[in-house]
């Protein structure tokens, strides 16, 4: 694959208006950590990697503007620094694809919807977006959102691009909300709970108003319970927290080193083996019904968000789990496959007839030429099938 | 007065009779309003400045007549303006001389409540408060707050996006709602997102809400509820001017606390609500600042604590923090019943609805009393001080001519200071008419373009809430095209990569 470095948007606008004419496919990349994604495909590589850097970052306003190729380890480390934090916890897939940390970019992770534990109470991405400048497949700059945390003017375009993967438009500049980041964080761990007597506490504490803000599962037996804030709220609702949940488990405190690395493994589906690795969505109900049904096959899995995310890692190139997700109202995305695979598998679950073709006339509303289709989510490569 | 909303189409009017005909097949009964006399009631929403009766009125119950009141409409070329309760204060559901009006104030249905999952089904007609409502017993309740909570229905709070005063703690709909479904204007029934996060495939949903009324539809809302946090404490601080107000309120949030609730006003508000309420607000401020934690009772204790202090840090010269439940209901009772106290003090008032950045605060206040001094017209502000939302009360009589342009022309002057300062033409009203020709201030021709293509890639014929949001109606061919110059493109081979 060929690769171009355009240096700002009107570079970027360029190489969109020569592509729209040549024919020639573009595939966006923040730092490539999840180019291991998605189908094979012959397209170029448009790297964001030289859009870097700070646009603007005033904490008292909660609002940071930022390049899309800028790490996200430095735009952490950028927050963390005045306390704060990107609260829908995004994180770096590399260790997924056996590759180094520290590629992930945050244009990438926002183009990608990725968000870790904290999901389940303070939004993905997608609630995180506020503004942002993109180039779209016409080789038009234009802006959708705005820079301040209170805004319903115009289409809320920002939601459509977290998560488009690149599909609308190249992001050349994100503007994102940030918040405070907790003084202290205890997790409160339960032991020897089957998957429904761990969704059932988890449920429980999340529904509770000690104000749990994150609970996961691991499949050994481990269910985690995050509790965060200011020091003495922390430090009553921990003390609260055990009576909450008596009938459904009993608790006890982790210290902070292990439960940083309990939260990493459900967060990210990191530490599962297998050569096939799944996250199925779904109402958090039914994960039990989903591990069970899929126990023939035997997965390693985890839960997070309450239940409302598994992850699945097993050696099976079949599509078991995207039909048992189907099944029980949810959706898989295929994270990890060998590339046999990948070529008829797509990665996100088919959406039935009128919402493909509502989102096909979205993606058209700003690609009308294809430009982005590179066939990397298959069942999409329109262009391609008109040229054929 | 001076929004002009699109002229009627000659050919529907001349087809009416066959339209409420047609109508009448599809919903029977009552469910199809033609009598000029009962049209009237829908001539207005919160806007009420503006009035025009609709043609008719269709009431339908059922998903299924929604779908083929929209799919007739669609094959007749008839358009169709969507409305929840009307409380709309930017005009989004005001009616158009040659559209249908479709109410979906029938669908009162709460379908279902999952307390494990915490997430309530619901119909669009149902309430925002009767949502908590339904689940408050179980010690639930649904989160964003817009004032008009009593009435407002939750599908027209999907249309708008709605906010309310705790929506810097808990989002506006739009991070509290997980899926709906939605008829599009050519009929067809679909479902967006649902009862997990995060659906895979861009995210419909998420330009669904806020899109006042021009996408489709929403004929069934599933929303995240919320356990109800164990205490509530606020604080009444006052200033002597709003830049020390404002200096407190970016310490408090550089602090790391989050309030649920952070208001403001200014002296004139100050006085127009004590004189109505009789809270005991201090009259010799200049700013007032009431502040609201919620959550576990040791939180709140905490907070209240820190926020007076950082309060006296930036020159408070009055602070009383609530002691009991009914005292901190009082702190609250002035800033609810600023807009009728307001109401006291003038014959009418104009609410804008502007979002700065809150490091402007001072010299976006500073303009306003120099635009308010221009126009010869009071102003009195309350302001969601925690996220920047302005909600300016410009003072005017209607009686008086030219007044009402008067008004009109300053809270325009003041939203495009909002622009200018950073800020939006709007933070939890909506665009609807009232903000439409202001538009271009906050975006290009270019970005409303853009805008309008994801418009016609759901209603190409734009026969759904005309009028609305944009400026200028371009048909959705003309959008379509990409222009090349002279066929040729700049850097044919790209040398400089």
């Amino acid at each position: 694959m060929d690769k171009l470095e355009p240096r700002d948007a009107q570079d970027l606008c360029d190489i969109v208006a020569n592509a729209s004419q040549t024919g020639r496919k573009l595939e966006i990349q923040g730092g490539g950590s999840k180019a291991a994604m998605g189908a094979p495909r012959d397209a170029t590589v448009v790297s964001l990697a030289a859009l870097t850097g700070v646009v603007d970052y005033d904490p008292a306003e909660l609002v940071l503007t930022v390049r899309p190729g800028t790490p996200l380890c430095e735009v952490e480390a950028l927050v963390a620094a005045q306390d704060q934090m990107l609260a829908f916890e995004p994180f770096d897939h590399g260790p997924l694809f056996a590759n180094e940390l520290g590629a992930t970019t945050i244009g990438g992770v926002v183009a990608a919807g990725v968000a870790g534990s904290r999901r389940v109470t303070a939004g993905g991405a997608r609630d995180h977006l506020l503004g942002f400048t993109s180039v779209s497949g016409r080789g038009e700059i234009f802006v959708g959102g705005a820079k301040v945390v209170k805004n319903v003017t115009g289409y809320d375009l920002p939601k459509l691009f977290a998560g488009s993967w690149g599909r609308l438009g190249a992001m050349t500049e994100l503007t994102l909300k940030v918040l405070p980041r907790p003084r202290m964080t205890v997790t409160m761990a339960a032991y020897g709970l089957d998957p429904r007597a761990a969704h059932a506490a988890m449920a429980c504490a999340l529904g509770s108003n000690a104000d749990v803000s994150a609970a996961a599962h691991l499949a050994r037996g481990i269910t985690l319970l995050r509790v965060a804030g200011f020091a003495p709220s922390v430090e009553a609702r921990c003390e609260g927290l055990p009576g909450l949940v008596r009938e459904h488990c009993a608790l006890h405190r982790l210290d902070g080193a292990e439960a940083t690395d309990l939260w990493r493994e459900a967060a990210t589906g990191a530490g599962l083996r297998g050569e096939v690795l799944w996250r199925v969505h779904l109402q958090p109900a039914r994960a039990p019904d989903l591990i069970a049904r899929l126990e023939p096959l035997q997965p390693q899995w985890s839960l997070d968000w309450g239940g409302g995310l598994v992850w699945l890692a097993l050696d099976s190139h079949g599509t078991q789990v995207r039909d048992a997700a189907i099944a029980l109202g949810g959706e898989a995305t295929l994270v990890r496959s060998p590339e046999a695979m990948r070529r008829t598998v797509s990665i996100f679950q088919p959406r039935a007839g009128g919402v493909a073709a509502l989102e096909e006339r979205v993606r058209r509303a700003f690609d009308p030429a294809g430009v982005f289709e590179t066939g990397r989510f298959l069942g999409e490569a329109h262009a391609d099938q008109l040229r054929a | 007065m001076s929004i002009a909303m699109p002229l009627p189409d000659a050919q529907t009017l001349a087809k009416r009779v066959s339209i409420v005909a047609a109508m009448r097949a599809i919903v029977p009964g009552e469910g199809v309003i033609d009598n000029p006399d009962a049209l009237r009631p829908y001539e207005s929403d919160g806007l009420t400045a503006y009035r025009q009766p609709p043609m008719l009125v269709v009431l339908p119950e059922t998903v299924e007549q929604v779908s083929a009141v929209l799919r007739w409409c669609h094959a007749e070329n008839v358009k169709v303006v969507p409305r929840g309760s009307g409380t709309s204060l930017s005009g989004g559901a005001l009616p158009l001389a040659d559209a249908v009006l479709l109410g979906m104030g029938k669908f009162k249905r709460v379908i279902e409540i999952d307390y494990a999952d915490r997430v309530a089904v619901v119909q669009p007609g149902v309430t925002n408060l009767a949502i908590t409502q339904a689940v408050e017993n179980r010690g639930f309740y649904y989160a964003p707050d817009p004032s008009s909570q009593i009435a407002c229905s939750i599908g027209g709070n999907v249309a708008e996006n709605s906010g309310g005063v705790h929506c810097l703690k808990y989002g506006l709909t739009t991070n509290n709602v997980l899926g709906v479904e939605l008829v599009l204007m050519d009929g067809e029934v679909v479902r967006l997102g649902g009862r997990h996060l995060d659906t895979s495939g861009l995210d419909l949903l998420g330009v669904i809400v806020g899109s006042e009324g021009l996408l489709g539809v929403v004929t069934e809302v599933t929303v995240r509820i919320l356990p109800r946090p164990e205490a509530a404490r606020a604080v009444l601080v006052g200033f002597p001017d709003a830049e020390l107000a404002g200096a407190c309120v970016a310490q408090v949030i550089a602090e790391g606390i989050i309030p649920a609730g952070m208001e403001m006003m200014d002296r004139p508000a100050i006085h127009a609500a004590e004189a109505f309420v009789n809270v005991g607000y201090p009259l010799d401020v200049g700013a007032l600042l009431i502040v609201e934690v919620d959550g576990p009772v040791a939180e709140c204790n905490y907070l209240i604590e820190e926020i007076a202090r950082i309060a006296n840090e930036n020159g408070a010269v009055t602070s009383r923090i609530s002691r009991d439940e009914q005292e901190r209901l009082a702190f609250w009772a002035g800033r609810k019943a600023a807009f009728p106290a307001v109401g006291r003090i003038s014959p009418d008032y104009y609410c804008m609805d502007g979002t700065i950045p809150r490091r402007r605060l001072p010299d976006v206040l500073r303009q306003m009393e120099q635009l308010s001094e221009k126009y010869g017209l009071g102003v009195a502000n309350v302001f969601h001080a925690g996220d920047g939302n302005l909600h300016p009360l410009i003072l005017y009589d209607a009686n008086k001519p030219g007044e009402l342009d008067r008004a009109e022309q300053f809270g325009n002057d003041i939203l495009r200071l909002c622009v200018a300062v950073g800020g939006v033409l709007t933070g939890e009203h909506g665009v609807g008419i009232e903000k439409r020709d202001l538009m271009p201030a906050m975006f290009s021709e270019t970005d409303l373009k853009q805008q309008q293509r994801v418009k016609c890639a759901f209603d190409p014929g734009l026969l759904l809430n005309p009028g609305k949001v944009f400026p200028t109606l371009h048909r959705c061919a003309e959008l379509g095209r990409v222009h090349v110059h002279h066929g040729k493109l700049p850097f044919p081979e790209l040398p400089r990569f």
